[in-house]
């Protein structure tokens, strides 16, 4: 039998009194692609940090291809052949790709040698995996889904034959995605070792061979993908059983609640970021607005909330809204019946130094019912708080506790029951439930389902496809600041809403990756 | 669970970085040939051994309450005013006028005006860095400094020219009797407490109930929530329907102002005229302060009485040692190099070490009210 191309033993890891990782034991084989699952906060991104040298564990053994292996660094990991492609890219923007991968790994003082044995290289490369780049292109011109090909090639320059990924497809297109596992496969074959760190059940069935199971810290189990299912998985994950799709009914629209007619917005840099956006969303039904990041549609939230200044028509109600002037701001807006789940809950939604109670009144300050004279009621927004947490089963129950102190999923429980209890006409939410736990996604869901089913209406960004299409009662989809089409949920699939979301419209026809990838550029292109 | 107790974070650092930068002056006082222990000795003494050293210490404190406060409410909307200085200068302005300008029957009738005075000028100075700030992006840390300077050429300008007293120095007339402030002798002999001659006035409660109205503006009104909640994060404020701008002005407003009431000690309670340089680096020390005691009133009154206390010790030192007075200077340096810049070397070491001990989460800490 050959020997695992990784092998775990016994890793433990503790930041303080929180223990990262427990007495981990994980063997990867070579040849294979093997995927890490779990939430967050459950220890995945550790174990790999520990890996690749970041941190080093408090106990336990790494095996490389069966030697015992110390990896007090990056650079040690990188000599083991251990290759990692981050979540979020470090690439020189204004260098070329060539530049970029070989970049810390000169052959002498002159680039002229080592920029000539990269370019012979990555061809073969290019040839060999479908990792097409163009070699003298700069990384600001490029998408993102190069700017990831971009990264895994300089891992592979680097003679990687293990490579690590953390959630690759977070900024992806599906298109785009499935492009990637392509490449992955095209690894594999070539007996390359890929370990996969993501928290969608979906690529997990997809593409791996075996998958391990992360929770609270620990490895809760190792089982080959052919012999599992995604409820088995999830199961696993949040420690018991979990409702994988929405249910809900059938949406009964009313009259309109925000009709969008024309919106523009231009940004601090000149940059025309929404080129004449026109939507509607009724009474009792949720419109999902899909795109890849970077399109739109936060400044989309951001004008609609009162945070930015905008051109165009904007009805509530049959009630215009202010956009330039005095009027504008978040304030009246929250006061003309809309609540806003921003998409940054930790820069935007929270004071992370404030505790939960007076984020509970967050935004809401100026409320009559907090004020006692010329003074705050504390003890009334200290009792509300508690009510709101007692409802939203914030954990832990503790108003006390700073908002920094809470878990994702807990800190953004805290902010949807701010927004949520003002019984608001109209909601906006942009990403609900990002990095926030399976049990916790649940539980957001149908909140927000039951807000529609209460009558309200609600306007969802997200960059999930997943959760677009099981929450939507409509879908519109963006692109490069423009709507370029809606669907409903029934009679649309990931494929066309994937096209859409690169401005492709004749959605009937096939199209390549590449094509897609231009597109994309462009449009980032020019916007950044 | 914030990583270290409420108790640990006012209290034990700022101590421990105390005790460092004594322990470095020490290192300094003994490489010039002085004995450490008898210096700290003299120095602590001369403090607060005797009333007369308690009435100087409370009277520098006095002025370092005031800037620092000013210092600290400009903190919690992550502003940084380092135009103290030229705020209270303009402050002594306002005072000055109020002094001069009313033949006043009585000081109790007069500080109030003086106190309004002295707040206006010193904020008028504080708002045009702030509206600069708020609208055009102009550093406030550059403006402020700028505004240091035109503060003293103007008052030097005023002082050979419009309200020059008769006579060779350039420094106003004597304000009127009706606006002598009692000092603390003056106020404890009456009720048949024996105190030193000093300058320490009745502008000490009035220090004080500026920390009690800043711990109620802060943390009890609408406004110093705003204020917190920007200086937390401007965009999250923005989300809030928090107006950068309003909150921008108003809290440099109340900073200025703040900077500006030192006047009423210096300048009427101590000087009781107008001099050239009435500040004498309050306007700085008051960073200091502000640092160390972590912005908070009560902080803010603890580092003031310190850095009074050293102020006071360090005038004996000279006296009755061949050390020099630029000593006391070099242990200030050390005290904020000390709280300020080199905080993290004592804090994280600090936190593992808490962190260690405490296995189990505690129960909710105390409020920081």
């Amino acid at each position: 039998m050959t020997a695992p191309a990784i092998e775990l033993k016994g890793i433990s890891k503790s930041f303080g009194p929180v223990q990262a990782n427990k007495d981990i034991a994980i063997r990867v084989m070579p040849g294979t692609i093997h995927g890490i699952i779990g939430e967050n906060g459950a220890g995945k991104s550790t174990l790999m940090s520990i890996l690749y040298g970041f941190y080093k564990a408090d106990t336990g053994e790494i095996f490389i291809r069966g030697e015992r292996t110390e990896i007090p660094d990056s650079q040690a990991a990188i000599r083991a052949g251990i290759g990692m492609v981050f979540q979020h890219f470090k690439l020189v923007q204004n260098f070329t790709v060539l530049e970029n991968i070989v970049l810390g790994a000169e052959d002498g003082a002159l680039l002229k040698g080592s920029l000539s044995k990269a370019r012979t290289l990555l061809k073969q490369l290019s040839e060999e995996y479908e990792l097409h780049v163009d070699p003298d292109a700069k990384i600001e011109d490029l998408g993102v889904g190069m700017q990831q090909r971009v990264e895994i090639l300089k891992a592979l320059y680097r003679r990687a034959d293990i490579l690590i990924l953390d959630e690759p497809t977070g900024v992806l297109t599906p298109a785009e995605a499935d492009h990637l596992f392509r490449i992955l496969e095209g690894l594999k074959r070539e007996g390359k070792t890929i370990i996969l760190i993501t928290h969608k059940l979906r690529e997990i069935m997809e593409t791996t061979d075996t998958v391990s199971v992360m929770r609270r810290g620990e490895m809760t189990a190792t089982v080959k993908t052919a012999e599992t299912t995604p409820q088995e998985l999830a199961e696993l994950m949040v420690g018991r059983e979990v409702l994988l799709r929405v249910d809900k009914q059938a949406a009964t629209p009313g009259e309109t609640v925000l009709n969008v007619e024309n919106l523009q917005v231009v940004d601090g840099s000149g940059v025309e970021r929404l080129r004449g956006i026109s939507l509607n969303v009724k009474r009792g039904e949720i419109l999902g607005i899909c795109g890849v990041a970077g399109n739109g549609q936060s400044e989309l939230l951001e004008v609609l909330g009162g945070m930015r200044p905008g051109k165009g028509r904007v009805t509530v109600n049959g009630q215009e809204l202010d956009l330039t002037g005095a009027e504008s701001d978040a304030r009246t807006r929250r006061r003309r019946g809309i609540a806003h789940v921003p998409e940054d809950r930790q820069e935007e939604g929270l004071i992370m130094d404030f505790f939960a109670w007076e984020n509970v009144a967050f935004g809401y300050h100026d409320d009559a019912r907090y004020q006692r004279g010329a003074m705050m009621n504390n003890d009334a927004i200290r009792e509300d708080a508690e009510a709101k947490i007692a409802k939203f089963d914030v954990r832990p129950a503790n108003c006390w506790l700073k908002a920094k102190n809470f878990s994702g999923g807990n800190q953004q429980k805290i902010v949807i029951a701010r927004e949520l209890e003002r019984n608001p006409d109209l909601l906006l939410v942009g990403q609900p439930t990002r990095g926030v736990d399976i049990g916790a996604i649940e539980f957001i869901h149908e909140q927000i389902v039951a807000l529609r089913d209460a009558g309200k209406a609600v306007l969802l960004v997200s960059v999930e496809l997943d959760e677009i299409l099981s929450l939507s009662d409509r879908i519109a989809v963006i692109f490069d600041g423009r709507i370029m089409g809606e669907r409903l949920p029934s009679e649309t699939d990931e494929r066309e809403l994937g096209l859409l979301m690169a401005g492709i419209t004749d959605t009937d026809k096939d199209h390549s990756v590449d094509e897609i990838e231009e597109n994309l550029a462009h449009a980032t292109g020019k916007a950044g | 669970m914030d990583k270290l107790p409420k108790w640990a974070d006012v209290a034990l650092i700022p101590l421990i970085n105390l005790i460092l930068a004594l322990i470095v002056s020490g290192l300094v006082v003994a490489l010039i040939g002085q004995d450490p222990f008898e210096a700290l000795a003299i120095m602590v003494n001369g403090a607060v051994g005797s009333t007369y050293g308690w009435g100087y210490t409370l009277f520098y404190a006095t002025n370092f309450i005031f800037t620092g406060l000013a210092v600290a409410i400009a903190f919690h909307a992550r502003l940084f005013n380092i135009g103290g200085e030229g705020q209270a200068q303009l402050g002594s302005l306002g005072v000055a006028l109020v002094c001069l300008m009313v033949p006043w029957p009585h000081w109790l009738i007069a500080l109030p005006v003086a106190i309004l005075g002295g707040g206006l000028f010193g904020a008028a100075w504080a708002a045009i860095p702030a509206y600069l700030q708020a609208t055009r992006g102009s550093h406030i840390v550059i403006t402020t400094i700028m505004f240091n300077f035109i503060a003293s050429a103007l008052l030097v300008y005023l002082l050979v020219s419009a309200l020059k007293a008769p006579g060779m120095a350039p420094e106003s007339a004597r304000f009127v009797e009706g606006s002598h402030l009692p000092t603390a002798r003056e106020v404890l002999g009456a009720i048949g407490i024996d105190f030193a001659r000093t300058p320490m006035n009745v502008s000490f409660i009035v220090a004080l109930l500026a920390c009690w109205g800043l711990w109620l503006l802060l943390w009890r009104t609408r406004l110093g929530y705003e204020i917190r909640a920007f200086g937390h994060s401007d965009k999250a404020a923005v989300y809030a329907g928090i107006n950068p701008v309003r909150i921008t002005m108003i809290t440099m407003l109340i900073s200025g102002a703040l900077a500006g009431l030192m006047a009423i000690n210096a300048v009427m309670g101590e000087q009781e005229r107008l001099l050239q340089d009435n500040v004498l680096g309050a306007g700085f020390v008051g960073i200091a302060v502000a640092l160390m005691g972590r912005s908070h009133p009560v902080g803010v009154f603890i580092a003031a009485v310190l850095f009074g206390a050293l102020y006071q010790g360090g005038a004996e030192l000279e006296f009755e040692t061949s050390i020099p007075r630029e000593m006391i200077v070099v242990i200030q340096a050390l005290v904020i190099l000390f709280t300020g810049a080199l905080d993290g070397m004592v804090r994280s070491p600090l936190e593992k070490a808490f962190l260690r001990f405490r296995r189990q989460p505690d129960k909710p800490g105390v409020p920081a009210e």
